[in-house]
């Protein structure tokens, strides 16, 4: 399956599972999605429980919760990552705090479905990676796939959460691995191993990275697109990386990350989002908290630079496999 | 020729600022039963007029006249005039308890406690509201008891929300108040959303949205309309006109829409307007307003006209920016004594039994401050512990929060 027809299989099941999933968002319902994420599930499902909404992403996030709080699981999308600042407010001072401020009188579980981070020419407003301003939240969860069998359990997982989870989808990966080459030609998903995702109902549980490369000089954490840079990069030139994908970063597997870092003594962060308080920051805190005796040269980042996302530059601005494979270069002569 | 003239900016302002008369003979009342009742499946289209209009019961003789009179019995009446009567004691002593410096901050509702309290009659067991901090009373004349109401208001170690939300800011699902956020607006579209899933679940129950009349200006507020007009959500959106937005007079909202309740004609949504200090009329106005949302002929946005007689909170002094006065000026009356005269001009009440009431009440109120008081006040005894506050953010405790929590040494 592509991470599309995986999504869209993710959502599938759930709903045949569970009667209170309803899935909604602009373009959802009779059209599919503009990624076609939904094809199909209106005519599966009927026109209540996958429907097409007005352009209002603060309408679609907040009807959400108060649906959640009815007791349905509204699994919503919204077109681009880019597209949810008017929500902003409804996700982060509502959905992420009602348990809380309620005293779990009401809870909203909810997943708020988007696809995020550039490689297809989107321009400023259809390439962003705003994950770190979701897990700067209290009460929400962030989660990030790099494959299509991770996005399918990962998705069912987060519709069986209890709790709100912003679900990010590397809208780069919808079609196939993609390794930073944009020169060369697309790969598909078709034949890659984590392409092949079963029919039926699984998950993958959140709160727990994976080791993607096994290897002893260098510890890349990634996600998402990044994590496919990271493994082409550590092979292209040839250092031994160990590269983690977080796959969920809130909450955070540390001891997967603890446990590499002490091994390799040298830790790289890798995202395509914008360096400057970038989710970034976060790892290399917590790894330096915990590994600092460990380490033998000091955290590298390599990010987006600190610039709106580039139309005709944007192979400039994207973290490719030139950058990272430098810093990689520089890391371990440090 | 292009006209030169250059552009200037229109602010709207008050008719009167502290120091002048108060001055509301820019509100047109109307007669008293003079405004027409339509039959509850009226195509808003046909009933525009009601949007600009003021549906009111009482008249100044205290007498319920008109086609909205009768929706309640004397008995219910009474027991009405007791919800109001209970909020304004409560609010009395809260207040008071705040200056005496046993919680942080309060909000009253004096002069606007036949809004909440009779909308509560007409909803019924498992319908929601999504209110916002002036609609206390539809918890009082929802029984839900107010010891509770006060342990939350002291942050006690009794306090059902542990001490977590600012004073009156409740919550209770059993008793259809969901959980007041503090923010402005965000919860108008949730309760368009809680509908929406009554009706996709097929079950029998509503909503209701509540909003002031600052807060329409906020883009919440229009996205609740698309989606209630797209949808006809079984919600019935509140807007509580109370003049005023802290300092910040109704026109600055209001715009040049003529009232509030124009507002939803736009989205072709049933729009009425009514007395908000007259208790038979809003109890008429949202129960033909519910029994439109419950028979699935979609939403009703009502506007309150009523005033905010007291501070907006106990932060705040009105006689920096409104004259002292302006609420004894108000025409629309108190809700408290209209429903106390109307209930004396039909016989079933009298001065010396409302005196009485009154002492009763206080007695209760009293009572209940006791008993809450025993769990602790914001700043001497019992209080929601440490530990407490990391739980809850999730349903599973995160490890991050876990190890937080450690640091803590809780």
């Amino acid at each position: 399956m592509t991470m599309i027809e995986a999504i869209r299989s993710a959502i599938d099941v759930s709903m045949g599972h569970d009667e209170s999933v309803v899935v909604f968002g602009e373009d959802v319902g009779y059209f599919g999605g503009v990624f076609r994420c939904t094809q199909g599930l209106q005519q599966k499902y009927g026109k209540t429980r996958c429907f097409d909404t007005p352009i209002s992403e603060s309408g679609i996030v907040g009807t959400a919760i108060g649906m959640a709080s009815y007791g349905l699981k509204p699994c919503i999308e919204i077109q681009f990552a880019d597209y949810m600042y008017p929500a902003y407010d409804q996700l982060t001072q509502e959905a992420a705090r009602l348990r809380y401020r309620s005293n779990g009188d009401f809870t909203c579980p909810m997943v708020v479905r988007m696809p995020t981070g550039g490689g297809i020419f989107g321009g400023q407003t259809h390439s962003q990676s705003p994950e770190a301003l979701f897990t700067h939240v209290c009460g929400l969860q962030v989660v990030v796939p790099s494959n299509p069998y991770d996005a399918k359990g990962l998705l069912i997982a987060s519709i069986e959460n209890p709790d709100p989870v912003i679900f990010l989808e590397p809208k780069r990966l919808y079609n196939g691995p993609f390794d930073g080459h944009h020169e060369r030609p697309v790969t598909s998903w078709a034949g890659h191993a984590l392409g092949d995702v079963p029919d039926d109902y699984y998950s993958v549980p959140l709160g727990k990275a994976v080791v993607r490369r096994e290897g002893s000089a260098v510890t890349i954490l990634a996600y998402g697109t990044m994590v496919h840079v990271a493994e082409a990069t550590a092979e292209e030139v040839g250092i031994d990386a160990e590269v983690i994908d977080l796959r969920t970063l809130v909450p955070l597997d540390l001891d997967t990350i603890l446990a590499s870092v002490k091994k390799t003594g040298r830790c790289m962060v890798l995202h395509e989002a914008t360096l400057t308080s970038g989710f970034g920051a976060e790892l290399v805190s917590l790894v330096q908290e915990h590994c600092f005796y460990h380490l033998e040269a000091p955290i590298t980042r390599v990010a987006g630079w600190d610039t709106p996302y580039p139309h005709a530059q944007e192979w400039d601005y994207f973290p490719g496999p030139a950058r990272v494979g430098q810093a990689l270069r520089d890391m371990m002569e440090a | 020729m292009i006209d030169a003239r250059r552009l200037s900016l229109y602010v709207p302002e008050p008719e009167v600022r502290p120091g002048n008369k108060p001055d509301f003979s820019h509100v047109t009342i109307p007669k008293a039963g003079s405004v027409r009742r339509p039959d509850i499946d009226a195509d808003p289209e046909s009933i525009r007029d009601l949007a600009f209009s003021i549906i009111r019961v009482l008249n100044r003789d205290g007498e319920a006249v008109g086609p909205w009179a009768g929706s309640l019995t004397n008995e219910e009446l009474m027991e009405g005039l007791k919800h109001m009567m209970l909020l304004r004691t409560f609010d009395q002593r809260m207040l008071m308890a705040q200056r005496q410096g046993k919680t942080s901050f309060y909000m009253q509702h004096l002069g606007e406690e036949a809004v909440s309290c009779a909308f509560r009659r007409a909803l019924a067991p498992g319908d929601m509201n999504f209110p916002t901090y002036r609609q206390a009373g539809l918890l009082i004349a929802g029984g839900y008891p107010m010891v509770e109401m006060m342990n939350q208001i002291y942050s006690n170690d009794a306090d059902p929300l542990k001490g977590r939300q600012l004073p009156v800011m409740y919550s209770s699902k059993e008793h259809g108040f969901f959980s007041i956020s503090g923010n402005l607006g965000t919860q108008f579209v949730q309760s368009v959303g809680w509908a929406m899933a009554s009706a996709i679940k097929n079950d029998t129950k509503i909503a209701a949205g509540w909003i002031g009349d600052g807060s329409t200006a906020e883009s919440d507020f229009h996205a609740a309309l698309v989606f209630a007009s797209t949808y006809r959500a079984p919600v019935i959106l509140n807007v509580v006109n109370n003049q005023w937005a802290i300092s910040t007079f109704q026109g600055i909202a209001r715009g040049g829409s003529g009232t509030f309740a124009a507002r939803g004609l736009g989205f072709g949504i049933a729009s009425l307007r009514v007395d908000g200090n007259d208790y038979l009329a809003v109890h008429a106005v949202a129960k033909w307003a519910a029994e439109r949302a419950r028979s699935n002929i979609g939403p009703t946005l009502i506007e309150y006209v009523t005033y905010r007689v007291g501070a907006h909170s106990t932060s705040d002094d009105p006689s920096a920016y409104r004259p002292k006065e302006e609420s004894e000026a108000w025409p629309l009356g108190d809700p408290v004594i209209r429903l106390k005269n109307h209930l004396i001009r039909i016989g079933t009440w009298s001065d010396e039994r409302h005196k009485q009431m009154e002492a009763e009440i206080r007695d209760t109120v009293v009572a209940a401050q006791k008993e809450a008081e025993r769990h602790g006040t914001l700043h001497s005894g019992g209080r929601p512990s440490m530990r407490d506050m990391f739980e809850g953010v999730y349903a599973e405790m995160p490890p991050h929060l876990k190890r937080q929590r450690q640091k803590a040494g809780v």
